[in-house]
């Protein structure tokens, strides 16, 4: 008992895994112990999407405290719908228009870290700012069509292996690469040491400028592909479609077990906390719980997990 | 050679300055005691919800929860302050004690407020979904009658403006409380070895930010006539920009109460504004953005200025 108890004070993520289990437990107990298979496909479906805006965001809040991207939801929309757009249902376009829509990502990533950088203006400001731009750039491209993915698209974005979705598979493969680049490369060790202490960073003679930038430029793609799997998910992209990754994103990092002060990223707790907030709404929504209802729980459990796991004394 | 501090001071001024000259350009019929009105109504529960987020501001913490707020104290406003004076208003203050209780809580356990204030947004928008489920309720008659009022010569909310900023501007940069508050911000560690209570100053702030969202939300009820719990959801986004428009900084304590209304008037202005220069709807958000940048941009050039002399 005391060995899983040291166990969980070292490993913070093995919480959103531990209460997203018993979520599941709670919700396939009340529905007669009927469907716990299909509730988890669907969790890993739909928490696929969060775990990739996520780990973006992790890596920027990795970066210190008042680091944030709040361009992401934004981001997700433009690359959906250039992605829909330059496809044009043709299987035959696919390519060019996966390249568009992370293009246009990439400009996104570039021009937050330009405002942060020659304004110096706190990310939270710029990267909103950005993405008021971001959003009216979409909506004018988009005109408020919904054109079909491609079939090929559609299907990698929805089939199933064994119950467990082909996306989420892929998704796994690049958290693991995430993880690999946060614990194994200058980069990631980089952004680790810069959320720690910045200036001691840059007296070390790191490179805390391009880190930065690097950062905002991944997370602005990550949320590129997002927005293009989320279009071939739900059948085209919708200039709402990024409404609930800004909340999620921020979310599931915290559950997670990142340091909201910088400085330590997490990568399993992403996974763990995604799909424990799909489940949370699941097991909500089988227990006949009202739309406020929900809210309300969801606001509750956000301040109670960080209320336990405690702000920890800030170096600053 | 003009004194970098005192340009970065009239930076709002000047902002406003502008944008006014521009609405005017554009419609010219603008310049009126109605057409002020018209256009700055809308200023006044913006500039409530600004000051609020700027007392959070002040102590280096950031409300993301202030627009659900809003809503929230519209929402209790237009249903239970009109079925029970008594237990409305029972609501309404609980609601400012909450807030109270939230800021007790961000310091006792040193926690990131985004974080904190990100989940209690769920928590009054749920609250709010629950009491009213679809828009509706009823603004209580004295809120109508008080944002409607014909004051002579210079239109109500510009007076409303003025004395929101004067009375906060009073209260935080004249008083002894104020010179804490924002020593709060400015070095936290200082003052509580010189034995000032860094949890009760908290409190207090936070306290007011409620108090001001409060104000806010009756503002609002009292010019949308009836509540939606969603009506308020882009005032945090407002509040914030509104003290960064106003020269307030993110961290340090150092904000500026008349800047933040002045902010907040520009960016109801800047709405008006986009709608006379016939920019397509779908530029109206990205337009916001564009003047935003550009407000930053320039104090960038202040601040380089006055880092340089």
């Amino acid at each position: 008992m005391t060995g899983l108890r040291t166990h969980l004070a070292e490993k913070p993520w093995l919480w959103s895994f531990l209460a997203a289990a018993l979520v599941w437990g709670l919700a396939v107990a009340f529905a007669g112990g009927h469907g716990g298979g299909e509730i988890l496909t669907s969790a890993l479906a739909f928490g696929t999407f969060t775990v990739i805006v996520g780990l973006g965001q992790m890596m920027v809040i990795t970066t210190g405290p008042g680091n944030v991207d709040l361009s992401i939801p934004a981001t997700m929309t433009l690359s959906g719908v250039i992605a829909m757009k330059v496809m044009d249902t043709d299987s035959a376009h696919m390519l060019i228009g996966i390249l568009a829509a992370m293009g246009a990502s990439l400009v996104v990533g570039i021009v937050n870290y330009t405002l942060i950088r020659l304004l110096r203006i706190p990310p939270i400001i710029a990267t909103l700012s950005s993405s008021f731009l971001v959003l009216s750039t979409a909506i004018s491209y988009g005109r408020g069509l919904r054109i079909k993915p491609p079939p090929p698209l559609a299907e990698f974005a929805t089939v199933r292996m064994f119950g467990i979705p082909l996306a989420a598979i892929a998704i796994c493969l690049l958290s693991l690469a995430v993880a690999v680049i946060l614990k194994g490369t200058v980069y990631g060790r980089t952004v680790a040491a810069i959320g720690q202490n910045e200036r001691a960073a840059w007296l070390a003679g790191l490179n805390v400028r391009g880190t930065r930038f690097a950062t905002y430029v991944l997370s602005a793609l990550l949320a590129g592909l997002c927005g293009i799997l989320q279009s071939g998910f739900s059948g085209g992209a919708a200039l709402n479609m990024g409404d609930d990754f800004l909340l999620a994103s921020i979310a599931v990092v915290v559950i997670g077990g990142t340091s909201v002060a910088g400085g330590r990223g997490n990568v399993p707790g992403i996974w763990g906390a995604a799909l424990f907030m799909y489940l949370l709404v699941t097991m909500l929504n089988i227990f006949g719980a009202s739309p406020g209802v929900r809210l309300v729980m969801t606001g509750v459990i956000i301040i109670a997990v960080i209320t336990i796991a405690g702000g920890e004394r800030q170096t600053r | 050679m003009t004194n970098p501090r005192l340009l970065r001071a009239a930076l709002p001024f000047l902002t406003l300055a502008i944008v006014l000259a521009a609405t005017f350009y554009v419609q010219p019929r603008t310049m009126s005691y109605f057409g002020l009105n018209l256009m700055l109504q809308y200023a006044v529960p913006i500039a409530l919800a600004t000051t609020a987020q700027m007392f959070i501001i002040t102590v280096n913490d950031l409300d993301l929860s202030i627009g659900p707020f809003v809503g929230l104290i519209g929402v209790i406003a237009a249903t239970a302050l009109n079925a029970s004076p008594v237990l409305g208003a029972a609501a309404l203050v609980a609601c400012v004690l909450a807030y109270g209780l939230v800021g007790a809580l961000v310091h006792a356990r040193n926690l990131p407020s985004i974080v904190v204030t990100l989940g209690l947004s769920f928590v009054w928008l749920g609250i709010a979904v629950m009491i009213l489920p679809s828009p509706g309720g009823k603004a209580p008659a004295a809120l109508k009658a008080l944002m409607t009022v014909q004051t002579p010569y210079v239109p109500f909310p510009i007076l409303a403006a003025v004395a929101i900023g004067v009375i906060v501007h009073l209260a935080l940069m004249t008083t002894s409380f104020g010179v804490i508050a924002r020593g709060a911000g400015g070095n936290p560690k200082a003052l509580a070895r010189a034995g000032w209570s860094m949890l009760r100053t908290k409190v207090v702030m936070y306290m007011l930010a409620g108090v001001f969202g409060l104000l806010s939300g009756l503002a609002l009820l009292g010019l949308t006539t009836s509540a939606d719990a969603h009506v308020a959801d882009r005032y945090t986004l407002y509040s914030i920009a509104g003290v960064i428009l106003g020269g307030g900084e993110f961290m340090g304590g150092r904000v500026n109460p008349m800047g933040a209304v002045v902010g907040a008037l520009t960016l109801a202005l800047a709405g008006a504004f986009l709608i006379f220069l016939r920019i397509s709807p779908d530029w109206q958000i990205g337009a916001q953005g564009a003047i935003l940048i550009v407000v930053l941009a320039m104090r960038a050039l202040v601040t380089y200025g006055e880092k340089r002399s």
